[in-house]
């Protein structure tokens, strides 16, 4: 069975090519339907060998098995977290196709099927990222998906923002991949080896780490940290999600920066994780300082923000920050918390841009000041969005908090906190949102920042403006948001992503006790579903709240939509990760 | 941010960056080093399989699965082209107008047409034996095509060149290296398994097994794929207009107002 | 000396193409210079891959074994790579034609909707 792995792969690509060949041919509908009967296809296939085949599934394409050892080909690598990730991603395309069923207004002139082929290269592309066990192969993946990611941003050509914001999307990201490729490089001449494990292998076996595999980590963790979209490498992120199409979106928050976050932990437990590698202390102190952060400019962000998409795309930003934070710990408990987080986080982040998407193309506009008070015949949508800001502030039972107590729990109280703030700013902002939107609350807040994006006279994305809304773009928010609900409620599920974690992860001698609801964890995940709510009424009964004046305006500032300035950081970025793990190889 | 905070943050950025990979250089193995398992291995494996071209049995048969990739990224950003370079609302169709070209210069390119043509198809075909293969063969093979712009005119270029067909074959060149890859599971051995066809004799046309049918598949994958992109960026220049644009003028250029 | 520069010259290369895509005052001349970045990971691949003394390894006009050759497997990282980064240039340039279109600028500091 393990030779169909690669098939994974294949069969994405495959209707992705029939779909260009046959687009000009077939109506729209049809073009539609082949797109998603081949991604649920492909999810099937990811499901079955998670579930019906022994792990680690593991496959040398072309039948280049190892010979003494030692292979000249390409390992496909999928043990329990990679195939789950593959499977998640495989269903979030699909829930995707489902969405943005009859979504855009019209494809380009005789290419029907342009957009499902483009979001089923980017599902090959996540699939054969996450899949594979060879370090350059992940590179050839990654550019991929970063390649169908930019043109996919900027879909919407008639749209400035857009394509502005798929430029700064694709430069960043290439520059961070072309870092990426350098430490592969060096890696290479040090080992002779492109398979990740044998990389690891060959590391351990040469001694303590030197500087070559310093600045080899530094760069393998400048690309990956830059579709993490850890700060400061992080600024192409709301600029691209506030722009992208809506069902690209889901995507792009739910599951393709967290694979920035898998590969960080990939590449760590397979090649640095051992005494050749970067010493866990060292990793610690790195990613940590990355995590917080990340998670403090995220949620402060959030808060700040008018235009809906883009604020939702820096709560991405604060809670891609808590993953890498819960990953830096090393600790089996704190990773499996981290899985169960991703996967209720993948939810409940592509349900709130689906409801996005509703707004915007029900009132051609996003922005929160705009739309106060606008919709509020919108009941189903307001009970989603009030749902996914209190999933995201962690209240229980849903995924995403039992991911959050079961980390909290492992991190210590100076984290915990910072996980229970973040995670109630983010909330609440969300909370804020549907408190004006949807209920009117409060006064309707004035117009006067300057140093900010608004989303105001957008474009709908469909045909025209919507009067009703579609079944399609309501039933998949819903299915979404219980998707996230089941991650936290059903037991099966917990104790399944803990021992994948657990599996992934090197060096795990001892089972720890499977991810569960622990009294304190649910407290934790109360009082900050609790706090989250007091801040949204507290900005809604106050709405000079945000003023123009304030203390926060330098830090929006950065965020200038400049490329250079992006790249400066970048570069930045990279001095500070060399900063931070240094001290790991000087003797 | 001010254009002084932008470079203080670069220049200590680059001052970092530059430290690590310093040091990284001087613990690298040195230049021209004999250590190099793996592409010994490579060359072995390679030998083994009839295949004269080592870089080529890298390629389409211990790592057919890298050049999968890297096809459909090809693949993947002619599909982006066309969708980003589409004729948006706003703009409209315009005829080219016929150019004068110099004699000497249609002559040459009218020659250099089919040389580049046969050269391009050349270059495919010996890919398992000489420096070369699809890649290189597919943009030369679609470069030829684009002489017909430079010895005639556009409307010329596109009487030869039907899109549609060049889009439908750049997606069966990408359809055709995955049938190849599935071949290979269905001979019971795995996907893109180089044991389906044998492999030949060394140094002639037919060695190195399916390394030369890959080799056809990209190049008829890349040959389309960057006449189809070329396409959409002549477009551009020649034949899309915006609102309010006179006749000719350029769209894409920076002045218009 | 010989021994790293070919690894300080794919340094340098890649350092100059950032400074050059920070400071870039034209979109067309900062995709080139990623472009540059880009052009470092050659250069290191194939450093990486040399042997001294040794030539390409494609035997079809010598015998296996008569002579040295250099890693071929940087030479199929590189080809790859080559394809990558042309592949994203066109992409790149895709939009920044529909930048120049909707914005009326090349120029980044011009490029003003996106922020805070």
């Amino acid at each position: 069975m393990n030779h169909l792995l690669p098939l994974a792969v294949a069969t994405p690509l495959m209707g992705a090519a029939l779909l260009v060949a046959a687009g000009r041919f077939v109506p729209r509908v049809v073009a539609e339907a082949v797109g998603g009967a081949v991604a649920a296809a492909t999810a099937a296939l990811t499901l079955y060998l998670l579930l019906a085949v022994p792990s680690p599934v593991i496959e040398w394409v072309g039948g280049w098995t190892p010979h003494h050892g030692h292979s000249v080909g390409i390992v496909l690598h999928a043990d329990h977290l990679a195939l789950g990730m593959a499977a998640l991603v495989s269903l979030l395309v699909l829930a995707v196709l489902v969405y943005s069923w009859r979504y855009f207004d019209e494809p380009p002139r005789k290419h029907a099927g342009s957009f499902p082929a483009l979001v089923l290269l980017f599902q090959a592309g996540m699939c054969g990222f996450v899949l594979t066990g060879d370090l350059f192969n992940a590179f050839v993946f990654f550019e991929l998906m970063g390649v169908v990611a930019y043109a996919l941003t900027g879909y919407r050509v008639e749209a400035a923002k857009a394509v502005q914001g798929g430029l700064t999307f694709g430069v960043v990201n290439s520059l961070g991949a072309y870092a990426m490729l350098l430490g592969i490089g060096l890696l290479y001449s040090r080992t002779g080896e492109l398979a990740m494990r044998h990389i690891g292998a060959a590391l351990d076996a040469r001694g303590a780490p030197d500087a070559l595999v310093l600045a080899a980590f530094v760069l393998l963790l400048t690309g990956l940290l830059v579709k993490a979209a850890a700060v400061p490498f992080h600024f192409w992120l709301p600029d691209a999600h506030a722009v992208a199409p809506t069902p690209v979106c889901m995507l792009l928050s739910g599951v393709m920066v967290e694979l920035g976050v898998y590969g960080t932990a990939r590449v760590y437990w397979t090649i640095f994780a051992g005494p050749g590698g970067i010493p866990p202390e060292a990793v610690t102190r790195t990613l940590l300082t990355f995590g917080v952060l990340s998670a403090a400019v995220g949620a402060v962000m959030c808060w700040y923000q008018r235009h809906v998409k883009r604020l939702l795309a820096f709560s991405t930003v604060a809670h891609t920050g808590l993953f890498l934070i819960g990953l830096g710990l090393l600790k089996p408990e704190a990773t499996g918390g981290i899985a169960l987080y991703v996967l209720g986080h993948a939810g409940v982040k592509a349900a709130l841009f689906a409801c996005a998407g509703i707004l915007l193309d029900r009132y051609g506009s996003i922005d929160e000041y705009e739309l106060h008070g606008r919709a509020p015949e919108l009941r189903l949508t307001a009970v989603y969005f009030a749902a996914g800001g209190l999933a995201l502030a962690g209240l229980p039972p849903f995924g995403t908090a039992l991911g959050k107590a079961v980390t909290e729990e492992a991190a210590g109280p100076w984290l915990a906190a910072v996980f229970v703030l973040v995670s109630a700013v983010t909330g609440g902002a969300v909370l804020r949102v549907t408190a004006r939107v949807f209920g009117g609350f409060g006064p309707a807040p004035a117009d006067d920042a300057e140093c900010e994006t608004s989303g105001e006279r957008e474009q709908p994305e469909t045909e025209q403006q919507l009067t009703r809304v579609p079944d399609t773009m309501l039933a998949v928010p819903g299915a979404l948001l219980a998707g996230a609900l089941l991650v936290g409620v059903v037991p099966a599920v917990r104790s399944a992503v803990g021992s994948a974690a657990d599996e992934a992860a090197a060096g795990v001698t001892v089972i720890p006790v499977p991810p569960h609801w622990s009294a304190a964890g649910m407290l934790l995940g109360v009082l900050s579903a609790a706090l989250a709510a007091a801040l949204a009424l507290l900005a809604v009964r106050r709405p000079q709240h945000t003023r123009s004046r304030h203390w926060v305006d330098p830090l929006r500032l950065l965020h200038s939509g400049h490329i250079g300035d992006y790249v400066a950081w970048t570069v930045a970025g990279t001095a500070l990760l060399g900063a931070l793990a240094v001290s790991g190889v000087l003797r | 941010m001010n254009r002084r905070l932008r470079m203080w943050v670069l220049l200590l950025g680059l001052a970092g960056t530059a430290a690590v990979l310093a040091a990284a250089a001087f613990r690298l193995p040195a230049f021209g080093t004999d250590f190099h398992p793996y592409g010994d291995r490579a060359v072995r494996e390679a030998l083994a399989r009839q295949t004269a071209n080592t870089v080529a049995a890298v390629n389409f048969d211990q790592r057919a699965f890298d050049t999968l990739g890297e096809e459909t990224i090809l693949f993947a950003a002619v599909l982006g082209t066309v969708v980003l370079l589409r004729q948006a609302r706003d703009e409209r169709h315009v005829e080219p107008a016929p150019a004068d070209v110099a004699a000497p210069v249609r002559r040459y390119a009218l020659v250099l047409l089919p040389v580049t043509l046969v050269a391009g198809l050349y270059i495919v075909a010996h890919g398992q034996l000489t420096p070369g293969g699809g890649f290189q063969g597919g943009v030369v093979a679609a470069t030829a095509l684009h002489l017909l712009y430079i010895a005639v005119d556009y409307r010329a270029l596109e009487r030869i060149r039907p899109l549609g067909v060049f889009e439908v074959g750049d997606a069966a060149g990408e359809a055709a290296y995955l049938v190849i890859g599935v071949a290979g599971l269905l001979a019971g051995s795995s996907y893109l398994a180089n044991t389906i066809l044998p492999h030949g004799t060394f140094n002639t046309l037919s060695s190195g097994g399916t390394v030369p049918l890959l080799n056809a598949a990209i190049g008829m994958e890349v040959a389309c794929a960057v006449v189809v992109l070329l396409a959409r960026f002549l477009d551009q220049a020649v034949e899309i207009e915006g609102e309010g644009e006179n006749a000719g003028g350029n769209a894409g250029e920076g002045e218009r107002k | 000396m010989m021994d790293v520069l070919p690894y300080l010259v794919a340094a340098w290369v890649f350092l100059v193409g950032c400074y050059g895509l920070a400071t870039s005052r034209n979109l067309i001349h900062g995709v080139g210079c990623l472009a540059v970045c880009q052009t470092a990971t050659y250069v290191l691949l194939l450093a990486v891959g040399y042997r001294k003394g040794g030539t390409s390894p494609v035997f079809a006009d010598f015998t296996p074994g008569a002579r040295p050759v250099v890693d071929p497997v940087v030479q199929a990282l590189a080809l790859t790579d080559v394809v990558v980064g042309a592949t994203v240039t066109a992409l790149l340039l895709a939009l920044v034609i529909q930048v120049a279109k909707r914005h009326h600028t090349l120029d980044p500091d011009e490029l003003s909707e996106l922020r805070g």
